[in-house]
């Protein structure tokens, strides 16, 4: 069995890329293509733009077994396309997933689910005679609780999106963000 | 985009003249359906193409031109089995370093995903074996696919590069534009090889050099993609301090230069096997730590901390942790390596006593020498015997390629190389067939020099054909076949790890006649049978400009190459040459040091 990391709910195995990437043709192909040649092991991915025109980023979750993250890191720095990687350490930095979830809600059952889904801040967004179609954001810490109580009443089908991740503003910025508008925290390409 | 520049041009036209703006002399390609477009314009280009006769060929011929000139080599082929075809150079081209710009014909853009006629996945196949790679979906990208394919191929560590081209993009117009530096730069954010290495670890490499008793410079193929042999001697002679030089380096550093103790390595001589295993500081400039020369990596040069010295960051602590990292140009970092122990030295600090290490490695060097056994009047010729007669009669400044096996071993332990450039060989992909289109490539680079490919039986039949090739595009090389009748590494192999149990290694050695074979492709055939011939028929080859000349030599089917580190086991291991297998003990690691 896996270690469970004191600060958080993940293994002490997991580390989350930041990859900046310039949004081309084949740029996941060539960073997954990456990570099964060199026998690394995705745990989860998130792709999407970026903010800067022409990029995306990408926040891989690896599972650092056998390989240190420092091999990783360099090996996917040679991928042309690859702009920038941040390693994102989770004590300083923010984290979200977001799960949709349909799960089995007999008459009995029905209230139990819905409260759970409230006390989690979860929303119910489609329902049937018998089951429920549920969104829930966050910590990837709090879908994985969420997932495990809910588990009892039967989930029908589940998706997560994998988690995505930004480092968390000092406590600095943290306060001009209070006092003004939000700074944008991007990381530009160096 | 200036007015000179302008006017509209098909997708073809682009292409070529990108290639002459890359500078780019020459092409080994073969035609075919996807990139005929391309071969129109070619006709009226001063580019010089030359028709191979298997893509592979075309592949290996272009990394034998870059190897022998730095600049990128470029094989064009047509899409499918022709990019198929490419794949092994490709890859042979990742593992080695070498640049080298593939382009290959696609079908049209609106069959892409349709398994059309000749379609594969080509940047998908190649992605793994290629430094970058790029599918060019319009006749307005083509230049700066181009101009990024050569960049990319030519900076940082070097490497093969290859632009998919679909055919209806060769033959639809643009307006001819260049890119210039900087769109060319801003168009590849994340792509800055960094050429200059950290100054404070510079520093600290020099103070380790200075402080060392026992160090050794471990060169590697860096030291010729940086062209650094320069620096490298500079640095060596100013330290005193000996130079072993791996597969891909032979030649960086010369081998009759005093402080050369030429190649460590499974078949390493054992003086420089040892010297790396002894070793309290393993200077590393260039090299990567390949399997073939650490041996097992946990007891490999147990006592030495390291330098080292590579352009690509990821080579920095893969296989051993490095002491002091240094990312950067192993020319640039060199010279200021040496800058900084000069300036060390005018500060009062002194070197540290090499003296007892220096004598230990003469004593090695006299008692270790690569040696065979001579063969008895009337037996089988040696390989060895017929590589060193060679050896004894190349023209100065001949360029050697070798195939792979038994014959590419004793070529890199018994040819003298004085000069960079003038090895080509298979280092890291290990590709038999390389030798015959390599050697062409070369010649082709160097008209004016002697090349010859250093061949085995086995090596021959795979690639032998482009000798057509060489003899229709007037370029002529000079083979040196080692005929054995066997896959002889291989046979070596299971004779020493297989209880003698051969399987499928044996050629037959007369079938086929490879002077009757060399003759019908219009070269020179010469058989050579005994110790005696030898020598007048290299001398007749050397003689023979016009022609391409195969020389086949039959030899002794069960010499073994030695010394050997066998795969997986410990450099402290090393299996001598049974003539030296009494001495071993000198080469033994102290208990308690
Ligand atoms: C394309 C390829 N296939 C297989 C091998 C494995 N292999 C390594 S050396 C060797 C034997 C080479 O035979 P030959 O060319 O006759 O050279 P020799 O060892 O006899 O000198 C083989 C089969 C290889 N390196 N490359
Ligand atoms: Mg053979």
């Amino acid at each position: 069995m896996t270690t469970i990391n004191q600060y958080s709910g993940h293994t002490l195995n997991h580390h989350i890329l930041s990859v900046l990437v310039q949004n081309r043709p084949g740029v996941l192909a060539r960073v997954a293509g990456l990570f099964a040649r060199r026998g690394y092991n995705i745990f989860s991915l998130a792709v999407a733009p970026a903010e800067d025109e022409g990029m995306s980023r990408i926040t891989i979750v690896v599972d650092v077994e056998s390989t240190p993250l420092e091999q990783i890191t360099k090996q996917l720095f040679k991928l042309i396309d690859v702009v920038k990687i941040s390693e994102l350490d989770p004590r300083r930095s923010v984290e979200r997933e977001l799960l949709i979830g349909t799960v089995k809600a007999s008459d009995e059952s029905r209230s139990h689910v819905v409260e759970l889904v409230n006390i989690f801040e979860g929303k119910i967004i489609a329902v049937a005679e018998s089951a429920l179609t549920v969104s829930l954001e966050g910590h990837p810490d709090k879908l994985d609780d969420f997932e495990d109580l809910i588990s009892g009443y039967g989930i029908v089908e589940l998706q997560r999106t994998g988690r995505v991740a930004l480092p968390k503003l000092d406590r600095n910025a943290r306060l001009r963000a209070l006092s003004s508008s939000p700074t944008p925290n991007t990381g530009k390409a160096g | 985009m200036t007015a000179a520049n302008s006017g509209p041009i098909t997708g073809a036209e682009a292409l070529i003249r990108s290639l002459e703006h890359e500078q780019v002399e020459l092409i080994f390609g073969y035609p075919g359906g996807c990139i005929l477009p391309a071969y129109d314009p070619l006709v009226d280009s001063p580019i010089r193409h030359i028709l191979v006769r298997h893509e592979q060929g075309a592949g290996h011929m272009a990394e034998g031109y870059a190897h022998v000139t730095g600049r990128p080599g470029v094989a064009m082929v047509t899409s499918g089995p022709a990019a198929t075809n490419l794949v092994t150079p490709l890859m042979d081209a990742y593992m080695d370093s070498i640049p080298m710009v593939g382009i290959t014909g696609q079908v049209p853009t609106a069959a892409i995903g349709s398994d059309a006629f000749q379609e594969c996945d080509t940047v998908g196949i190649t992605r793994s074996c290629t430094k970058h790679n790029e599918l060019v979906m319009s006749p307005d990208d083509i230049s700066m696919a181009i101009r990024q394919a050569f960049h990319i191929a030519r900076t940082g560590r070097p490497g093969p590069t290859l632009v998919d081209v679909p055919k209806d993009v060769l033959q639809a117009t643009t307006n001819w534009y260049w890119p210039s530096d900087e769109e060319l730069f801003s168009s590849l954010p994340g792509y800055r090889p960094n050429v200059k290495g950290h100054p404070r670890m510079i520093k600290q490499a020099a103070q380790m050099i200075l402080e060392a008793e026992r160090p050794v410079i471990y060169a590697g193929g860096g030291i010729l993609k940086a062209r650094a042999a320069e620096a490298l001697r500079e640095l060596a002679e100013l330290t005193d301090i000996h130079v072993v030089t791996t597969l891909m380096a032979r030649g960086a550093f010369p081998d009759d230069h005093p402080l050369c103790i030429g190649m460590p390595g499974m078949h390493g001589n054992a003086t420089a096997v040892s010297a790396m295993q002894h070793s309290d500081l393993l200077i590393a400039l260039g090299s990567r730590f390949d399997d073939r020369i650490t041996g097992k990596v946990d007891s490999f040069a147990p006592e030495a901390k390291v330098i080292h010295v590579d352009i690509d960051p990821a080579e920095q602590g893969k296989v051993r942790r490095p002491d002091v990292p240094i990312v950067g140009d192993a020319k640039y970092v060199i010279e200021e390596i040496v800058s900084a122990i000069r300036q060390l030295q005018s500060g009062g600090t002194v070197q540290a006593d090499t003296a007892d290490w220096k004598s230990t490695l003469s004593g090695w060097r006299e008692k270790f020498p690569i040696v065979y056994d001579q063969s008895e009047p009337g037996q089988a010729l040696k390989p060895q015997y017929c590589i060193e007669q060679l050896n004894e009669r190349l023209a100065p400044g001949a360029i050697v390629a070798s195939g792979v096996g038994q014959h590419q071993m004793y070529a890199s332990q018994l040819i003298d190389f004085t000069e960079p450039y003038t090895w080509v060989n298979s280092g890291g992909l290990g590709t038999m067939g390389f030798s015959i289109p390599a050697a062409i490539g070369a010649k082709a680079a160097h008209p004016d020099k002697d090349v010859w490919a250093i061949d085995g039986d086995g090596c021959f039949q795979m690639t032998g054909q482009e000798l057509v090739t060489a003899t229709l595009d007037d370029l002529p090389i000079k083979v040196a076949l080692i005929n054995n009748a066997y896959l002889g590494m291989v046979r070596q192999w299971q004779e020493m790890f297989y209880d003698e149990k051969y399987s499928e290694v044996f050629l037959n050695g007369s079938v086929p006649d490879f002077v009757m074979w060399a003759e019908s492709m219009g070269a020179v055939g010469i058989r050579v049978e005994s110790p005696e011939e030898v020598g007048p028929a290299i001398e007749k080859a050397n003689a023979i400009t016009d022609r391409s000349v195969v020389i086949e030599f039959r030899c002794d089917p069960s010499e073994k190459v030695f010394p050997m580190v066998p795969a997986g086991v410990s450099n402290d291991e090393l299996i001598l040459h049974p003539q030296h297998a009494g001495d071993a003990h000198h080469l033994r690691r102290p208990e308690n040091r």
